[in-house]
């Protein structure tokens, strides 16, 4: 037993050394990089200039706005009803949850409330919304470290809840369905036993990555102890989603803060991972999805029987005030603050999009890792580039 | 579900409004610990929580919630400006095409929101406490004539960017923030978009046709009525 770690600590030395003889040699007044302005993984255009010494990274600075299309004021002159057409293009890839928090802040600001059946609807494609959201980042995952295949399975297998999704909706990708007081439609005939189906599709996807990729030593070696973000480091950076529950923060807004979605009537549980690495932030989106699937088919079984539109005007003027809802979405904490000053438009909408603030730590973290790294860590915090610049 | 007087204008909240220990204990510690410098506040029961700040008191107060009171999690910050845009919505496209009358028409009168304001522009900021699941939006003013405040980066770091998109959007400065630069727009920009006296150009360049979306129809008065 000694043998081996004497050998091991020899081995590792001699590694240092030779690492030691590498960096003397390059020594040098450095270099820049400049990644992009392509997301390794094209969610959108991202530009990142890093500062190397060698191998390593001195200083990152992303710069973003190559997509920002400038929701905000533009909110200001759309009326309530328009602006989910807008939120939509935020996280396009679970479009559908943009929606919920902004007609939620509506509705609260009206004093209106959904009928149970829309609001358990509601959360149904809240959640179907995130596993064809995080899904994609599971086999994205796998290519930032070199492995093609799992990508294609998950494009495969988004596309069964992208069909659920259309079904309802009519949008595959922007389904503009939540209305001020419910929803546009009612479900269709057959759907339900459909999504059962799916959902129990989505499991087995799940623990086909689980195998394929998890217990790959390859992608344990390239995410393990890698792009550590200490819990309350991460807070102060706003981090939010699986990116703080993988730095083992136990906050979910789903649980913590349920306003207007139906998260409180299910029995389901909230995954954290100690380590804040990569790959804790990878495991603990794994069980999510798995979670979501398992929190659709409890929502399938039961939904309440009833109208799916609360009475509201057809003119719909929000009277005056200020609301803040925020809610769990794919990406993290996703808030819309509201004024309203009683007129057809929002006085002024503050949109807070998750991975804003979860790309804002990329400065910090970025430090003194190795170029390989910073693509695995990018994937890792898994952001939307539509979801930062909004 | 009582959505058929939605028309109503009150914003206070339903007379069943429950009492919020835990909020209320927080509000009567702010005040103890800031005394003056808490100029404004409001509570609803519940839900929510804002407090008004003297500007002089911005990074204290910070410290304060992030420190003493576990407020750890910054969510985002931002401004507001309470000006009426002298745009409107940019709507009559023909009429607004003179930029420089609609800017120089009477003013309607500002008004600002929750826990009030004397300024037109006010900062906005938000953070919360994990453990306990509150959130407390800040805010304060910010006057014409010095558009500063203190910055929170050595408190909440992550307020970095949002303090830069603050500045390049709004024009506020941030003292003790070493690199106020151009975060969405290209260095040379002029101009504070989200300002309201910032026109939406694209809107005065080409007529908006969703103007009939909105219109009331001919039965439905002003559109408060029931459908």
């Amino acid at each position: 037993m000694t043998d081996v770690s004497d050998r091991q600590k020899l081995s590792y030395i001699a590694a240092q050394a030779a690492d030691a003889r590498v960096n003397l040699e390059i020594e040098s007044e450095g270099m820049t990089l400049n990644l992009g302005p392509q997301h390794p993984a094209t969610h959108g255009t991202l530009r990142i200039i890093a500062r190397l010494d060698g191998e390593q990274v001195i200083k990152a600075d992303p710069v973003m706005g190559y997509m920002h299309r400038g929701y905000e004021k533009l909110t200001e002159v759309r009326s309530y009803p328009q602006v989910t057409a807008l939120v939509n293009r935020i996280d396009w890839l679970g479009s559908f949850a943009n929606e919920v928090p902004f007609i939620l802040a509506a509705e609260k600001l009206m004093e209106v409330e959904a009928p149970p059946r829309a609001q358990w609807i509601r959360t149904i494609l809240f959640e179907m919304s995130r596993i064809a959201n995080v899904v994609l980042f599971l086999g994205d995952m796998a290519v930032q470290v070199g492995a093609v295949t799992p990508v294609f399975f998950a494009f495969r297998d988004r596309e069964h809840i992208l069909n659920q999704m259309e079904a309802v909706t009519g949008g595959r990708f922007h389904p503009n369905f939540d209305r001020i007081g419910g929803l546009k439609d009612d479900l269709p005939k057959g759907w339900v036993d459909e999504t059962q189906q799916v959902m129990k599709k989505m499991r087995r996807f799940c623990d086909e990555i689980e195998t394929l990729v998890m217990g790959n030593e390859i992608f344990q070696a390239r995410t393990r102890g890698i792009g550590i973000i200490p819990a309350d480091v991460g807070l102060s950076y706003g981090l939010s989603g699986a990116n703080i529950r993988g730095s083992g923060v136990d906050y979910d807004l789903r649980r913590d803060n349920p306003c207007g979605l139906v998260h409180d009537q299910i029995d389901w549980k909230v995954w954290t991972h100690p380590d804040g690495d990569s790959f804790s932030r990878f495991w603990v989106r794994l069980q999510e999805v798995r979670e979501s699937t398992l929190m659709v088919d409890q929502l399938l079984s039961d939904i309440p029987a009833g109208p799916i539109m609360a009475k509201v005007p057809k003119i719909i003027k929000v009277p005056a005030g200020e609301a803040y809802v925020e809610t769990e979405n794919p990406l993290g904490a996703m808030g819309y603050y509201v004024v309203s000053k009683g007129d057809l438009v929002p006085f002024r909408v503050k949109i807070r999009s998750a991975s804003f603030s979860n790309v804002s730590i990329t400065p910090w973290l970025l430090q003194g890792v190795y170029v390989p790294d910073i693509i695995t860590i990018l994937g890792s915090l898994y952001f939307i580039l539509g979801d930062i610049d909004r | 579900m009582s959505s058929a007087d939605s028309s109503t204008d009150t914003t206070e909240e339903a007379p069943v409004a429950e009492t919020d220990e835990a909020r209320e204990a927080l509000l009567a510690r702010l005040s103890d610990e800031l005394g003056d410098a808490l100029v404004g506040s409001h509570l609803v029961a519940g839900d929510d929580l804002w407090i008004r700040i003297a500007r002089d008191s911005w990074l204290e107060s910070a410290r304060l919630l992030r420190t003493d009171l576990g407020f750890a999690y910054f969510s985002f910050l931002s401004a507001i400006d309470w000006m009426p845009s002298p745009y409107g919505r940019s709507m009559e496209s023909q009429v607004d095409l003179s930029l420089e009358d609609a800017a120089s028409a009477d003013p309607e009168p500002t008004e600002q929101g929750v826990a009030g304001g004397d300024t037109r522009f006010q900062i906005l900021a938000r953070v919360n406490d994990v453990s306990s699941h509150l959130g407390i939006t800040l805010k304060a003013d910010v006057p014409d004539d010095d558009l500063s405040i203190s910055s929170w980066i050595d408190v909440y770091p992550g307020v970095n960017w949002h303090e830069r998109e603050c500045w390049e959007m709004f024009g506020i400065e941030f003292s003790g923030h070493s690199n106020l630069e151009h975060l969405y727009l290209p260095g040379a920009f002029e101009g504070h978009p989200m300002r309201k006296d910032y026109p939406l150009l694209a809107r005065h360049v080409k007529p908006w046709p969703g103007i009939v979306d909105v219109e009331a129809m001919p039965d439905d008065g002003d559109g408060e009525g029931e459908s």
